[in-house]
């Protein structure tokens, strides 16, 4: 097992370096704004761009800048300077990780929960009324796009500008540190607007992982026991529906983490997909590089935590 | 059946029909059966997948309920019915006093939990009893039917069993409350040959030692004719013979029991008689066949057959025998004589001289 992990850990680490590289060569290949004419602005002689391009090292041939960017990250846990600001792309993510950290757990702990007690409901009861009219609403959710669903929930609860001014809106967001009543009541809607459209994917998911178990033939050994039939569902039956839920929900907060730009844009919660946003239109390299990178990163970790999450709740799975 | 007289059933069934409505039509799983199993005995259930054997036994258990089942007729378990009683009442029938035995032990057992916690949850369904105790009681019975070593094995796996330990395992599960009734479906089916030899030994044994009746589920003669007292030949969800084992073994009564015997080989038979299989496969329980359901396989059917419908009734001179067969008493004892003498079922009928008539 330890094994196993260091090796998936070590193949993290080349994946994540090849991430890099991938980066690198769109962002330079493809054609983009000019980040020295970018950052000159209105002083456009060539001879200021030529000396901020020198400043920056895109004067530099490729390999050798990718060389400096990779010796930065390896040697001194360093992802370079902003174009735009100067400012360190490391501490930039790490100011804007808690934001984002805040929403995407928050929002999972919502939707997991939303999700596995709709999803379990309805597969005691399938084809019941119950079953339809949860389903069918699963379906609507899933179908709403995330930033259209954010500006519906704005107008309508939003303090600001809404039809019943119930909730903070737009711009509210305080860190934890700072207000914890203001920072949960601030990430009310956007919690809601993240978890809405999972809940309803883990809904189905829930609903015929568990269906599915329902008609295995320990599910029937456990209530030939005499054991009640809450404990049959909960102990015997979600116990053992629950693993690709799991999996799948690694995987999305991982997923989310790195890309959660729609929401934070709609609420304007300063996280890191909205400072990758910024960045996009900025053509701020280094910061879009370090987003990307720390999406990739928080992917891969995801994904060996799902398969040692896999060990730990399926005794029959060994790694080797 | 055969039985202590005098004395009342652990368990009689009267009557007892199971109907599941799908979207094709209505399932008749079970279509009115009858019978009795007596305290410390054993009663071999015997038919083909889809003769509704299992389905009665779940619907003992109650585990039919909530399948939309449509149950009618009586469960009588020491006096009390089991189709009337509350579900709160009969989940402490269940796994209780009476306990039931699956088919294939490794899916019957849950993946994810020891061995020991699926026993020790087994207890503690019914008896309040600290954990250390039920542990306790676990390692014994796991000791008791045969696994070595029990104190360990109680921390394994289910997949860390092979498949005979697989269903000792369960067996012990089974019988770890002290249940008044086992029921046992298919509980040798999955196992290897030898394997199957040792678990049957092991449920004659326990039940020598523990003095609870039977109800042995199987399509497999030779498990009947190892463990039985009594045997019930079920075919499309009714019975069609009924008598104890050395009489359905001796005369046998029904075209199918025929048919179910002379389609296992036998070491004294010779290498040179053949098996004769049942021809066609079992009928759909949604549309039945008209009149006798087993008239399209038998091959002794009369025209007339297919028109109605015969009546579960003792035979001459033997009232514990009962078959359900439309053809003459001594035209079924010829025929059986023919084919016992190692005929085909066409020779047996012409030389029985019934190819017009089956009176």
């Amino acid at each position: 097992m330890i094994n196993y992990i260091v090796r998936r850990l070590l193949w993290g680490l080349v994946l994540l370096i090849a991430v890099t590289a991938l980066i690198f060569i769109l962002f330079r290949v493809l054609p983009t704004a000019d980040p020295a004419t970018l950052r000159a602005g209105r002083l456009q002689s060539p001879k200021i761009i030529a000396e901020i391009r020198a400043d920056l090292g895109l004067d530099k041939s490729l390999p050798a800048q990718f060389w400096i960017y990779l010796k930065g990250i390896l040697l001194h846990f360093n992802l370079g300077y902003s174009y735009y600001s100067g400012a360190s792309v490391k501490s930039l993510l790490f100011d804007r990780l808690p934001a984002t950290v805040s929403l995407v757990l928050g929002g999972a702990v919502v939707w997991v929960t939303a999700g596995m007690t709709v999803g379990i409901l309805s597969a005691l009861r399938p084809r019941s009324r119950r079953d339809r009219a949860s389903m069918g609403g699963a379906l609507l959710l899933v179908s709403a796009p995330e930033y259209w669903l954010g500006l519906i929930v704005l107008y309508l609860f939003a303090a600001d500008i809404g039809q019943l001014r119930i909730f903070p809106g737009s711009g509210s967001y305080v860190p934890l540190t700072t207000d914890p009543v203001k920072w949960f009541t601030s990430l009310l809607l956007p919690w809601f607007v993240v978890a809405a459209g999972n809940a309803a994917i883990y809904a189905r998911l829930m609903r015929s992982s568990l269906i599915e178990t329902m008609g295995q033939d320990y599910i029937r050994t456990a209530r030939a026991k005499g054991l009640s039939e809450r404990r049959v569902v909960m102990h015997h039956g979600v116990r053992a529906a629950i693993n690709p839920i799991l999996t799948i929900l690694a995987l999305d907060v991982g997923v989310l983490l790195g890309s959660a730009v729609l929401v934070e844009t709609v609420f304007n919660i300063p996280g890191i997909g909205r400072l990758n946003y910024d960045a996009i239109t900025h053509a701020d390299f280094p910061i879009i590089q370090g987003t990307v990178l720390m999406a990739a990163l928080f992917i891969i970790v995801a994904n060996i935590l799902v398969d040692i999450a896999y060990a730990y709740l399926d005794p029959r799975v060994r790694y080797s | 059946m055969s039985g202590e007289r005098g004395e009342q059933p652990l368990l009689q069934v009267e009557e007892l029909r199971v109907e599941f409505p799908t979207e094709d039509g209505i399932v008749h799983a079970v279509d009115g059966i009858t019978y009795q199993v007596h305290r410390g005995r054993t009663l071999g259930i015997v038919g083909e997948s889809g003769s509704g054997k299992s389905v009665a036994s779940l619907t003992t258990l109650g585990l039919t309920r909530g399948q939309g089942a449509n149950i009618s007729g009586r469960i009588l378990f020491e006096g009390r019915d089991l189709l009337t009683l509350p579900d709160r009442q009969l989940r402490a029938v269940r796994g209780n006093e009476i306990a039931m035995v699956f088919q294939d032990p490794l899916s019957s057992l849950h993946p994810f939990y020891k061995v020991g916690a699926q026993l020790i949850e087994a207890i503690r369904a019914h008896r309040e009893v600290s954990t250390a105790h039920a542990r306790e009681h676990a390692v014994e019975l796991l000791g008791l039917v045969g696994i070595p070593d029990p104190r360990r094995r109680v921390e394994e796996f289910p997949h860390e069993f092979s498949g005979g330990m697989r269903q000792r395992a369960m067996i012990a599960m089974a019988l770890i409350n002290d249940p008044k009734l086992l029921i046992a479906d298919e509980p040798t089916t999955a196992l290897d040959v030898t394997v199957q030899a040792q678990i049957l030994a092991l449920l004659e044994r326990l039940q020598r030692e523990l003095g609870m009746a039977i109800v042995i589920i199987t399509h497999d003669l030779g498990v009947v004719a190892e463990m039985a007292d009594d045997v019930a030949v079920m075919y499309a969800g009714r019975i069609v013979e009924t008598a104890s084992t050395e009489l359905v073994f001796a005369h046998p009564e029904h075209p199918y029991t025929w048919g179910l015997l002379k389609s296992i080989p036998t070491l004294t038979g010779g290498r040179e008689e053949d098996l004769v299989p049942i021809p066609g496969t079992p009928p759909s329980l949604i549309r039945r066949p008209s009149g006798c359901h087993f008239h399209p396989r038998c091959p002794y059917a009369q025209p007339d057959h297919a028109r109605i419908d015969p009546r579960l009734e003792p035979v001459e001179g033997a009232s514990s025998h009962q078959v359900a067969c439309l053809l003459g008493a001594h035209a079924r004892q010829r025929l059986w004589r023919e084919l016992s003498a190692g005929r085909m079922p066409a020779e047996a009928l012409a030389a029985a001289g019934l190819a017009e008539d089956g009176r």
